[in-house]
């Protein structure tokens, strides 16, 4: 595993983002950078900002005020896993691939393809229409499609919501393999434990505000946690002292 | 866009019920409007003019004197008349749609009557618009002066019909102003009667003098009777004058109609809704990251929209020529006119679906936009208001409905405006909905 250290070359550097909808401040003033190989957990509270920091990041959404930048590879494009499904309900999952694929100028298509489905375990599933599959199942697909252009940052929003135990694991599996081959990680999610037994670092987010933004441990000692108490709970205890 | 393009048709392919509502349905209301013209106000407008001169009201046959008001009287009866003083009014009056028609009667309008024969009388009807409107009004204005020819017909036949009794039971008739007395079929019998009962004398030459007398009237006079009956058939011509757009038959003007309706339907929906359906699916936030750039997106929706309506529509127009005569010489024409007209409507399509978050929402709001349009196009001149009109005419011009319809129809029926003028308007409504649809994907791409 790649150590995740400041005197790496960030892969992501975030300035002063802020995003507001009407009246509705959803990010104000977020910063922080990611390295190579650096798994980021955002957590945060329902309608805390992630969703609306990943789109800004992923360029779906323009920012306020900030700039997002990738210092070391500025062509390539970041990967995106958006959390809603965003894959042809009309198409089987192969063909879904092999579009995205092609879209994005994947060197080899069929073998590409091939390993997203050996990687997602849905080789069975490739010739079936992609509505008609669970909703888990769909997450999946979602999830390869985000994968196929092998990209140096890559952002995920609630990626594992949806998915059963087995399905997490092989997700965190290959996500796992990624960053050690010096691939950056942002992931949202609202399942602490996750964030604890995976991120490297964790940015804590309520009312579009960056409160926190370190490891699992430090997070913990900030909030006082007592002895016994996981990282759950340090985190409820820590977002009431802030008054969220 | 090759991709794009495949994975569309993968996607219609998939959607069977809905493509097949897709073309059945445009096709059945198609035809239903195609072959459901009907009529248009109870009493329409006419501006009316009579030459005729001050005491010249009068139809003199044969001695006996008919009032022309028999015909205008009747006419009249069932059409709402704006009288106006001279030629030009009439074509001012029915250019600007506060008439539906004109009406003008020439000043031997009379005389022509009087004299009767083959040379009959004629009125001039002066109207506009295209076939469908044209159709209207001929069937309009010819079925009441149908009605007006009819009342004069009836007082014609009265002095027919006594002009046949004088020959039969003799009596006074005028021929060019001279009285002539006639003995009547019925007594020359009698006479001729006698004459053969004094057969072989001298006295037979001066008897039967009368008789051939008769006999030379009858026949200088029969060809008289055959004229006034002649009259009687068809007292008044009708000279038509079409002010603009020449005539296309009804029967291949609502080919026209229908194949244009069809068009714009299955191209509008499609188009609109393969567009929303990227909002929908949330796949266009994956496109709009620099995958598939927003022209070019639009650009594989319009073609593949306008590629499937115009293949439809072909399809249809091919199927309608076995029932309704067209010149298979234009097909290239036809071709080029659905193809343009297809992009047009593709374009308005996407303009439609960039809107829409929803393949729902997209579709009814092509289907509210689609169908007024096609009826706003077709609303006669003469039965609206002439600043309501104008309105109307707007709001055709700005919409690919009425220049496609122009368009399908000059290559269909060879009218005017011409196919030139009509593929330079749609031309210019694919740039301006192309860059409306561009406009409405901006504002969503980044949201
Ligand atoms: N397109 C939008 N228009 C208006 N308001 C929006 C829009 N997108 C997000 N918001 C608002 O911005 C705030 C942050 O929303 P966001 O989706 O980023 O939260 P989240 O942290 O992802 O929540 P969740 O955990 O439920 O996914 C919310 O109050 C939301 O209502
Ligand atoms: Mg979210």
């Amino acid at each position: 595993m790649l150590a995740h250290t400041a005197a790496l070359a960030p892969s992501l550097t975030v300035q002063g983002l802020s995003k507001s909808f009407g009246e509705r401040r959803a990010v104000r003033d977020v910063s922080f950078d990611v390295a190579r190989g650096e798994l980021l957990a955002v957590i945060g509270p329902n309608g805390a900002g992630k969703t609306t920091l990943l789109s800004m990041l992923a360029g779906i959404l323009e920012p306020d005020t900030g700039t997002v930048a990738q210092p070391d590879r500025t062509t390539a494009r970041i990967g995106w896993v958006p959390q809603q499904t965003a894959v042809y309900g009309k198409l089987t999952v192969a063909q879904n691939l092999r579009l995205f694929a092609k879209l994005e100028k994947v060197a080899d298509v069929d073998a590409t393809v091939r390993r997203m489905l050996e990687q997602t375990g849905l080789e069975q599933r490739a010739d079936d229409e992609l509505g008609k599959l669970s909703g888990g199942n769909r997450q999946r697909v979602n999830i390869a499609v985000g994968l196929l252009a092998d990209p140096p940052v890559l952002l995920l929003d609630e990626p594992s919501g949806a998915l059963d135990p087995r399905q997490r694991e092989r997700l965190w599996g290959f996500i796992t393999a990624l960053t050690d081959r010096g691939t950056a990680v942002i992931f949202c999610t609202h399942d602490i434990a996750e964030a604890e037994r995976h991120a490297h670092r964790v940015l804590v987010l309520a009312d579009g505000e960056a409160l926190f933004n370190g490891t699992a441990a430090e997070l913990k000692a900030v909030a006082d946690a007592d002895e016994g108490h996981d990282l759950e709970q340090a985190f409820v205890g820590f977002l009431r002292e802030r008054g969220h | 866009m090759r991709w794009m393009l495949l994975k569309d048709l993968q996607i219609l392919r998939r959607s069977k019920l809905l493509v097949g509502l897709l073309i059945v349905y445009p096709v059945a209301i198609a035809l239903l409007i195609g072959f459901a013209l009907s009529s248009g106000p109870e009493k329409p407008r006419l501006a009316f003019l009579s030459h005729i001169p001050e005491g010249g009201q009068t139809i003199k046959l044969v001695g006996k004197k008919i009032d022309v008001k028999v015909y205008t009287d009747e006419l009249f009866r069932s059409v709402d008349r704006i009288d106006v003083e001279n030629r030009a009014q009439v074509l001012e009056k029915v250019r600007s749609g506060e008439a539906l028609a004109g009406l003008i009667l020439p000043p031997d309008f009379t005389t022509k009557l009087s004299n009767g024969g083959f040379n009959s009388a004629s009125v001039e009807v002066v109207y506009n618009g295209d076939a469908l409107k044209q159709s209207f009004v001929r069937s309009t204005v010819s079925s009441k002066l149908a009605q007006a020819d009819a009342a004069l017909a009836r007082t014609i036949n009265t002095v027919a019909t006594d002009y046949v009794d004088i020959f039969t039971n003799g009596g006074h008739i005028d021929v060019l102003g001279t009285d002539l007395n006639l003995i009547g079929l019925k007594k020359t019998n009698t006479l001729i009667d006698s004459a053969i009962a004094i057969a072989d004398k001298p006295q037979v030459s001066r008897k039967l003098a009368p008789v051939q007398n008769f006999a030379e009237l009858s026949v200088a006079n029969i060809d008289r009777v055959k004229d006034v009956l002649n009259t009687v058939e068809q007292p008044v011509k009708v000279n038509e004058t079409v002010l603009s757009g020449s005539r296309a038959p009804l029967d291949t003007f609502a080919v026209a109609l229908a194949v244009t309706i069809s068009l714009m339907f299955v191209c509008v929906l499609l188009a609109s809704g393969l567009l929303a359906l990227e909002r929908e699916e949330n796949t266009f936030s994956r496109l709009a990251r620099g995958l598939m750039p927003g022209g070019r997106l639009l650009a594989g929706k319009v073609m593949l929209a306008g590629g499937c309506a115009a293949v439809v529509t072909f399809a249809m127009l091919l199927g309608i020529s076995a029932f309704v005569p067209l010149d298979f010489g234009r097909v290239g024409l036809w071709f080029a006119a659905i193809a343009v007209s297809a992009l047009a409507f593709g374009a308005l399509g996407v303009a439609i679906g960039s809107l829409a978050r929803e393949v729902r929402a997209a579709s009814l709001l092509a289907l509210m936009l689609a169908l007024p349009l096609a009826f706003l196009a077709l609303v006669p001149s003469g039965s609206v208001s002439p600043a309501l009109y104008d309105v109307i005419r707007v709001v055709s011009a700005i919409f690919p409905f009425k220049p496609a319809l122009d368009a399908v129809n000059a290559a269909i029926n060879d009218t005017t405006p011409s196919l030139g003028v009509a593929l330079a308007h749609l031309g210019a409504l694919i740039v301006i909905f192309g860059a409306a649809a561009r406009a409405g994907l901006r504002r969503f791409a980044l949201a």
